[in-house]
């Protein structure tokens, strides 16, 4: 057939099909087939090993997200008992009824009287809340840290190369192997930053427990993960920096400019859609944190590094609960999805 | 005057020589350490954490924990095992997803705008969404036994539950597809007047051009698998098919011989570490491919 020849690519289905099929077939099987079940899941109340009859339970899974009761303490209650928590499971059991299914959160005072505030899922509320203090800690931390040895790496000296090297090579590293030597590292009595922390302060320094103390682990875990991906980040801010023509900073040089400036007015510019690409993307990494929580912390201490996708794979495989884990990985992507097509506008708008 | 600006300049290369020492200090020290520890006795890692000479061998320096590693652990079925699925998975996923590109990029057809599109759109699917319904699809699916040929349900516990759902990569269609694109119609067109099918266009012009992108894809998929954990977690609970990672993390959770611990992580980065210094242009060319694909 001469149009064959002419246009290239007319092409025979079987031709398509022995090329395309593979590939279409293990998506459909491995990637379509598994979200349509897990958005199917989310609405009923099906287990891994199944025994009773899977129900349609409509919109539930999710209410059990986001369920709060508020409740006014009574202050018979607050007088004996100091602790909000047990407030809470006096409360219970004095009208289990009325408090089925809720565990209590938090406790908060308005307009001068103590509330207690209960949920269906305190846990999932407070690894929303810990997930986002991670991707607020590691955000400024990873992308600023990438920004610096970007701009570093990009004069020239000797050595850089090997700079480069050093700052990239934890990227390869896998997480699991990154968590276990820095386990080694933030270890309380023994560990190699503490006895840092005793080599220049002295015997009575400071000895935090990184990882043990509720308000500390999620900053370490910050800290390890900015240390683990900075370089991934570095080299796109570098091919960021090589897209700036050198032309701009001679120009700027011959006006005499300082270095400061040509770095406010042509390099900060010249990186913008960089920047905010690199930084939503360490935004949507943050927020499938997990695999640092699991070996190093477990989701504790006292729930402080429980993120979400902890929280749903504790549920939805340790647990076996399915319908509900699958809800809560939607819930996730929908924050995903979100933030994705926030950085798509962003870079429209911006233009190449 | 000269003078004042040429001690200026000194001062200047001694901070910034200081400032790459402490940059390699912290970027490089906690790899260095894990490597050195793997040869101490577990009770002199943490007396000797702190100095300087941690790094340096000396007559303490032993062998015992890689022995105990291997005595004790099965260490080195990990290490095959994760090898093996790694290797496969590079090997078929670039020829899959290669194929599958060049479907996409080259040749027209009815219905390719919608396939490209779906394939464009799988990329933004995490996989923590699927795991969970993942893992009851392929609890249910039948594999061929190869010992007895007898045919058996259920893929936990395997090998092939391991890389089977990884082979089609939407990310590596995407990167092929971006590179067939560029490459000019005239090369395909001169093989379809020799009388070449479409098939053959792929295997013997297309993929002999795209040795590049060939390498990133490798180097990403290799890496995934090597250091894959969520998956492995979720679907392999004996020993026999377990891969490095959650032997890591097997280990790390139940002893505290940190020594043993070490060398058993210093044993499974080793050859990542390697291939990288050996292939460093390749593999930050490929981050800086799979970075910017906004």
């Amino acid at each position: 057939m001469a149009s064959d020849i002419k246009h290239f690519g007319h092409a025979r289905w079987s031709e398509v099909a022995a090329l395309l099929g593979p590939a279409l077939f293990l998506f459909a099987a491995f990637v379509l087939l598994p979200f349509i079940m897990a958005v199917g899941f989310s609405f009923t109340n099906i287990k891994l090993l199944q025994t009773d009859k899977v129900e349609w339970v409509g919109l539930d899974n999710y209410t059990r997200m986001f369920s709060l009761k508020l409740v006014e303490a009574p202050a018979a209650l607050v007088k004996v008992q100091q602790n909000p928590a047990r407030q809470w499971r006096q409360l219970k059991r004095a009208d289990p009824v009325a408090f089925d299914g809720f565990q209590y959160l938090t406790d908060l005072e308005l307009a001068g009287s103590q509330y207690l505030v209960g949920a269906r899922d305190p846990q999932f509320l407070r690894s929303i809340v810990n997930t986002f203090l991670f991707a607020l800690l590691v955000v400024p931390l990873q992308c600023g840290l990438a920004f610096a040895m970007a701009l570093w790496v990009n004069q020239k000296f000797r050595g850089r190369v090997g700079l480069r090297t050093v700052f990239f090579s934890p990227v390869v590293t896998s997480m699991v192997v990154v968590s276990a030597i820095w386990g080694l590292i933030l270890h309380t009595d023994a560990g190699l930053l503490n006895q840092l922390l005793r080599a220049i302060f002295g015997e009575d320094a400071a000895q935090p427990d990184w990882l043990g103390d509720s308000r500390l682990a999620m900053l370490s875990i910050a800290i390890m993960s900015a240390w683990q991906g900075a370089g991934f980040q570095m080299l796109i801010f570098l091919s960021g920096l090589q897209g700036i023509s050198n032309d701009q900073y001679e120009a700027a040089s011959v006006m005499g400019a300082s270095a400061w400036q040509k770095f406010i007015y042509i390099t900060v510019p010249g990186l913008k859609r960089t920047l905010v690409f690199v930084m939503l993307s360490t935004t949507i990494m943050a927020f499938g944190l997990f695999t640092q929580v699991d070996v190093l912390t477990g989701g504790g201490p006292r729930d402080s590094t429980t993120t979400i996708i902890f929280h749903a794979v504790r549920v939805g495989f340790r647990e076996q609960d399915i319908a509900y884990g699958s809800a809560m990985t939607l819930f996730f992507f929908l924050f995903v999805l979100l933030l994705s097509f926030g950085q798509k506008k962003i870079m429209e708008r911006l233009g190449s | 005057m000269s003078r004042s600006s040429e001690g200026a300049l000194v001062a200047g290369k001694l901070l910034h020589l200081a400032l790459m020492l402490l940059a390699g200090i912290v970027f490089a020290y906690p790899m260095l350490f894990m490597f050195a520890a793997g040869f101490k006795p577990s009770e002199t890692i943490f007396a000797e954490l702190g100095s300087p000479t941690a790094l340096i061998p000396n007559a303490s320096w032993t062998l015992a924990n890689y022995r105990a590693m291997f005595e004790k652990g099965s260490i080195g079925a990990y290490l095959f095992n994760s090898g093996l699925v790694s290797l496969v998975t590079v090997v078929a996923g670039i020829f899959i997803n290669s194929a599958a590109a060049f479907a996409l990029a080259k040749l027209k057809w009815r219905g390719q705008g919608v396939a490209l599109s779906l394939v464009i759109g799988l990329l933004i699917v995490p996989f923590e969404v699927l795991a969970i319904p993942l893992l009851l699809i392929v609890s249910k699916l039948p594999w061929i036994d190869i010992g007895t040929g007898a045919i058996v349900f259920g893929w936990l516990d395997s090998l092939h539950v391991q890389f089977v759902p990884f082979l089609a990569n939407a990310f590596c269609v995407f990167l092929f597809y971006q590179f067939f694109k560029d490459v000019p119609d005239e090369l395909l067109e001169a093989a379809r007047m020799d009388g070449a099918g479409a098939l053959t266009i792929y295997l013997r012009v297309v993929l002999p051009v795209c040795k590049p992108v060939i390498v990133t894809a490798a180097i990403i998929l290799f890496l995934g698998m090597w250091n894959q954990y969520l998956w492995p977690v979720m679907t392999v609970h004996t020993s026999e098919a377990r891969t490095v990672m959650v032997g890591l993390q097997q280990y790390y959770g139940r002893t505290t011989q940190w020594g043993e611990i070490m060398a058993y992580a210093s044993i499974i980065t080793l050859p990542v570490l390697i291939f990288f210094l050996a292939f460093q242009k390749h593999f930050i060319r490929s981050v800086v491919g799979s970075g910017i694909k906004g």
